[in-house]
């Protein structure tokens, strides 16, 4: 057994983005020693996310303030969860060290991630992410004068391409694949959420155009062009970047690793099952946020504090919430409805497109595959070192396969970190 | 007002970003569109997710493998891309 750290804590964090802040300032007051900790550099999560190319809105620095504000918080930036070597207990790993955390009740704001699709030149350098480039640009990531072409569906490309103007680039298309009629729906519908109609018009673009999907992205060493398709036409337009994204897939595999019921949501993905009280099918386990489906930020702050006062018993304050959060189920629903991906989105990837990024397995590798575990036995898709995190959701939105629960380690880890299972035979070691 | 700036090394090379500037927007500002590494069958791979899902952007930083997109620049860094 080694002698590695172990410390204790009431109530654990998983995520300091909204979801997770929320769930903090709302536990605080009760004086019970919290830690919350995330894997980026400082807390805000996704839309929050801070950096020399970032210009934070006023909400963020209020809940990072707040968040500071409870001398009983601790928050742990720049850590993963590594594995679940026991009940009620998390191995964790930063830059320096690997600890483990034993917890009293824990609250997963793990978020949610980008719905990455293949398609011929997808994994050339110069083609991200549409929430990835955002990502990248607030981290410092220089634009300036490159020609962007931002494909995919859903308000977030939109808000990538009013990050990447401000940066300096030239947005040269936003191809949306949803019908100008759904957009349009979507948009009168904002009505209802006054705040976002306001954003709506702050992020309405000259380059948008709906009904188009990417064909391919072309280069040698990197993008030069890429090939959509709008209204049965093709057409090229020359550029240096591409960033796609088709939506987000709420981040479960933390949940699931720990044994927590799914549910599919209204999007065709599975995210964590709450009840309304924010609570999962495991005792002392509650979820929040885009783990339990997306919906935006404003959901996730609702369902956050919630599950905050859930968690320190205070059911009363809980309660008061749950009509704000109401408001914000029916904005998600709405954005499920508008943006549903149209089945040609399935027809993207040729034969030889890579799927698996990580491991390099094409297209005709998997399609006369039974499922996801023949592919990964079979084909290595998804054995790399994203561990099917890409490659996975892919998988489940080309051929219909649900991937099986993670192992741990749940990401990367250090030889040293890993050590720490020793003496914990109830887990799995890979 | 000047942005504050450091120096680090990619691949022996030096390279100056804005403080905070994470090792991805390091890795594009020493040339080309900033690739970490080289896939199994050897393409050239960049930052692609941005967020720490993909794992395309891990390189070694200062001998440790990391993920250049939530690796933030200290002076004096070493980043060496990966195979
Ligand atoms: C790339 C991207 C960019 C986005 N940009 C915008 C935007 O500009 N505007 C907008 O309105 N919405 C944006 N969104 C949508 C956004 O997800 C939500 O509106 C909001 O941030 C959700 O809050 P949350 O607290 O549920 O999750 P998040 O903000 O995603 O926070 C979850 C946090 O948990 C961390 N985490 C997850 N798993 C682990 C683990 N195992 N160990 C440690 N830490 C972990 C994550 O790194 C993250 O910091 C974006 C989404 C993505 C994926
Ligand atoms: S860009 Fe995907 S993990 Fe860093």
């Amino acid at each position: 057994m080694t002698a590695m750290a172990l410390e204790h804590c009431d109530l654990l964090i998983v995520g300091a983005g909204p979801a997770g802040m929320a769930a903090a300032v709302a536990a605080g007051p009760s004086g019970a020693s919290i830690a919350v900790i995330d894997d980026n550099p400082v807390p805000g999560g996704q839309i929050w996310r801070d950096g020399p190319g970032a210009s934070l809105p006023a909400a963020a620095r209020t809940w990072r303030d707040a968040l500071e504000r409870h001398a009983n918080v601790r928050v742990c930036s720049g850590t993963r969860v590594v594995a679940a070597p026991a009940r009620n207990e998390l191995l964790l790993e930063d830059a320096e060290r690997g600890w483990r955390m034993r917890w009293n009740k824990l609250i997963l704001c793990t978020g949610a991630r980008e719905l990455l699709l293949p398609f011929p030149g997808w994994t050339l350098p110069g083609v991200t992410g549409a929430g990835g480039l955002q990502a990248l640009i607030k981290a410092g990531l220089p634009v300036e004068g490159e020609r962007i072409v931002i494909a995919g569906s859903g308000p977030l490309l939109l808000a990538a391409a009013a990050t990447a103007r401000a940066a300096g680039a030239k947005v040269v298309r936003v191809a949306e694949q949803a019908s100008f009629a759904a957009v349009a729906g979507f948009a009168a519908s904002l009505l209802r959420w006054p705040g976002k109609a306001a954003q709506a018009v702050t992020l309405a673009d000259p380059q948008y155009r709906t009904s188009s999907r990417i064909v391919s992205a072309q280069g040698g060493a990197q993008v030069d062009s890429v090939r959509l398709l709008q209204g049965g036409r093709e057409e090229e337009i020359a550029c240096e970047r591409i960033a796609c994204g088709f939506g987000l897939m709420p981040n479960t595999q933390l949940g699931r690793m720990l044994g927590c019921a799914l549910t599919p949501t209204e999007a065709g993905a599975q995210a964590l099952a709450v009840d309304a009280r924010q609570a999962t099918s495991l005792p002392d386990i509650h979820a929040a946020g885009e783990c339990t489906g997306f919906g935006g930020s404003e959901r996730a702050l609702a369902q956050g504090t919630i599950a905050g006062y859930a968690a320190i018993g205070n059911k009363h304050a809980a309660k008061q919430h749950e009509a704000g959060r109401a408001r914000w189920d029916a904005f998600a629903a709405q954005l499920h409805r508008s943006f549903a991906l149209s089945p040609d989105i399935r027809r993207m990837p040729r034969p030889d497109t890579l799927v698996c990024r990580c491991e390099d397995v094409p297209f005709s590798a998997l399609v006369d595959c039974s499922g996801w575990t023949d592919a990964k036995l079979h084909r290595r898709c998804g054995m790399g070192a994203c561990q099917g995190r890409v490659c996975g959701d892919a998988a489940q939105f080309l051929f219909g396969w649900m991937p099986p629960a993670p192992r741990p380690p749940l990401s990367p880890a250090r030889i040293a970190t890993l050590a720490g299972l020793a003496g914990h035979d109830d887990v799995d070691r890979q | 007002m000047s942005v504050p700036t450091l120096l680090l090394q990619i691949d022996g090379q030096p390279v100056r970003v804005k403080a905070g500037s994470s090792v991805a927007a390091a890795l594009r500002l020493a040339g080309g569109m900033g690739v970490a590494r080289t896939s199994v069958t050897g393409q050239p791979r960049a930052p692609f997710c941005g967020m720490g899902v993909c794992q395309e952007c891990r390189v070694l930083i200062d001998g440790r493998r990391r993920l250049a997109c939530q690796a933030v620049c200290t002076e004096g860094l070493r980043v060496e891309t990966s195979e």
